[in-house]
């Protein structure tokens, strides 16, 4: 009987022959509703919840509570470094871009003087090749006018020459020198 | 009901087996029983799960001690969310009640285990405990004013004496609907495994045609399984939930 | 009509009752989601909420399997 019951009833597994006399005694005695086995359980749940209460409240949850605090404390210990150690770094970041700015102004400022050194420079010779230009320009015109001039002179005299010639080839008429040139000057004036 | 050969008897996985006798004491017997086995082995388990969780004391937890720490910060936030900082005191009876009321809901989904949840003297008392509890904190910390709780604001004085009857009977309701909630959630659970389950065995004996046949509630079984382990879970949740609502009505009775 | 009889007969009707709770707990769920989908942001803090209705509303069928369990095994 025993075995073809524990054969059928998978879950009565840890039943043994006392439950199933007490299971042929109790007909229709609901084991929830069986008020016979409720001493023992309140003692044992006494028991075993007055056990679990002490075990958990003295040692169970302050370790984990001393645990998790250590988490915490460790953590906003670490973000605080790291906030720390940003706010440096972020210093540095600073100064490096104002030395930056710094010397790319300088370089810049340099860059500039060069430039206008250059500039004045090429302007001064510039300057001195136009000027060395223009009195070179102006001793040559000077040159032209006077050798015009001297041309224009020699020409006057010539004609004044050849014109006293042929005056004194026809010989019709005297003309003193000076009434010649002053002749050919308002003829050539014309 | 009796367990004939040929037939599973739903009933029969709820009876309390006395391991050993204790003693009497004015007609009542004690003895060791499959029920306070198991209630000691949920006892060791969740303790060892807490303490072995806490003894690497990593700094990035491991399994094992992520289960530990995620069960130990489930329970602190709910007793902080309910009951606010004044509850710190009641944390840890809220944790044992939650981890006593999970871990023998789940000791008793293992086959051939005894559900002690299933019990209604178990439930009943544990409910008990807890109002008492209520009464005792709400009186020793607001004297008789903790019976303001059945006097709410705002009721016209005709209606008053309606509503603190209704009150009141609430009130006294609580541990009857707090024991029969977790004890018909894991009876019926059982029982309804234990029906599914006897399909099988009964579908099975009829040759081959009852083989393919036994499929059917072997997926249902294997389904409910896996329902019963979300209800174990939900109902620990749920009595440790109500237990803190209740607590709070003790510490702040002018809601 | 035989007593036996009489009594499984209203253990039957008594679990008539869970259909309620069955009721209970899938409108609590029911406006619990179609909340959630309006607002998925405040869905997180409402739904310890929702599990304290389901429960409560759960309670009151087991309250009828309890009766149909009494008037099974012990009336």
């Amino acid at each position: 009987m025993a075995t073809t019951t524990e054969a059928t009833q998978p879950a009565g597994g840890e039943a043994t022959a006392t439950t199933e006399v007490a299971h042929g005694e109790g007909h229709g005695a609901f084991p929830p509703f069986d008020s016979s086995t409720f001493p023992s359980q309140i003692l044992w749940l006494a028991i075993a919840f007055g056990l679990l209460y002490l075990l958990m409240s003295r040692i169970a949850l302050p370790r984990m509570a001393s645990v998790l605090d250590a988490r915490s404390d460790r953590l906003t210990s670490d973000i605080d470094a790291a906030n720390r150690l940003k706010g440096e770094s972020d210093a540095v970041a600073a100064a490096y871009e104002q030395a930056l700015a710094e010397a790319r102004n300088n370089a810049s400022g340099i860059a500039q003087k060069a430039r206008d050194a250059a500039k004045a420079e090429a302007d001064a010779k510039r300057a001195e090749a136009e000027a060395s230009g223009a009195a070179k320009l102006a001793d040559a015109e000077a040159a032209i006018v006077a050798a015009k001039a001297k041309a224009m002179s020699g020409v006057g005299a010539i004609a004044a020459d050849t014109a006293d010639a042929i005056v004194k080839s026809f010989a019709v008429a005297t003309a003193t020198k000076s009434e010649i040139e002053q002749a050919v000057k308002a003829a050539l004036a014309k | 009901m009796a367990g004939t050969a040929d037939r599973v008897d739903p009933i029969h996985q709820f009876h309390i087996v006395d391991l050993f006798q204790i003693g009497q004491i004015g007609g009542m017997k004690f003895a060791f029983t499959n029920s306070a086995l198991f209630m000691l082995i949920a006892v060791a388990l969740s303790f060892l799960l807490l303490y072995a969780g806490s003894a690497p004391r990593a700094l990035v937890p491991g399994r094992f001690q992520s289960v530990a720490e995620e069960f130990y910060s489930f329970v602190h936030n709910l007793v902080r969310q309910v009951l606010g900082e004044e509850g710190k005191a009641f944390f840890p009876f809220i944790f044992c009640l939650f981890a006593f009321v999970l871990f023998t809901n789940f000791l008793g989904l293992i086959p051939y285990f005894f559900t002690v949840t299933s019990q209604l003297v178990i439930t009943g008392t544990l409910a008990l405990f807890i109002i008492l509890m209520v009464l005792v904190v709400g009186l020793a910390k607001h004297g008789l004013k903790f019976f303001g709780l059945f006097v709410p604001h705002g009721v016209p004085i005709f209606l008053l004496p309606f509503i603190s009857l209704i009150e009141i009977i609430s009130f006294l309701a609580r541990p009857v609907s707090l024991s029969l909630r977790l004890f018909g959630n894991m009876l019926a659970g059982h029982i309804v495994l234990k029906v599914f389950a006897g399909f099988i065995v009964s579908l099975a004996g009829l040759g081959f045609g009852g083989w393919i046949g036994a499929i059917g509630p072997l997926f249902m079984t294997v389904a409910i399984t896996a329902l019963e382990f979300l209800v174990a879970a939900l109902q620990a949740f749920v009595f440790a939930v109500l237990a803190c609502v209740y607590l709070k009505d003790a510490l702040h009775p002018h809601h | 009509m035989d007593a036996e009889a009489a009594k499984m007969i209203g253990a039957g009707i008594a679990c008539i009752g869970m259909g309620g709770a069955g009721i209970g707990v899938g409108t609590i769920f029911g406006n619990f989601l179609s909340g959630a989908l309006r607002n998925p942001s405040a869905a997180q803090g409402q739904f310890t909420n929702a599990l304290i209705g389901a429960a409560l509303a759960e309670g009151l069928g087991i309250f009828s399997l309890v009766v149909a369990l009494l008037l099974l095994f012990v009336v």
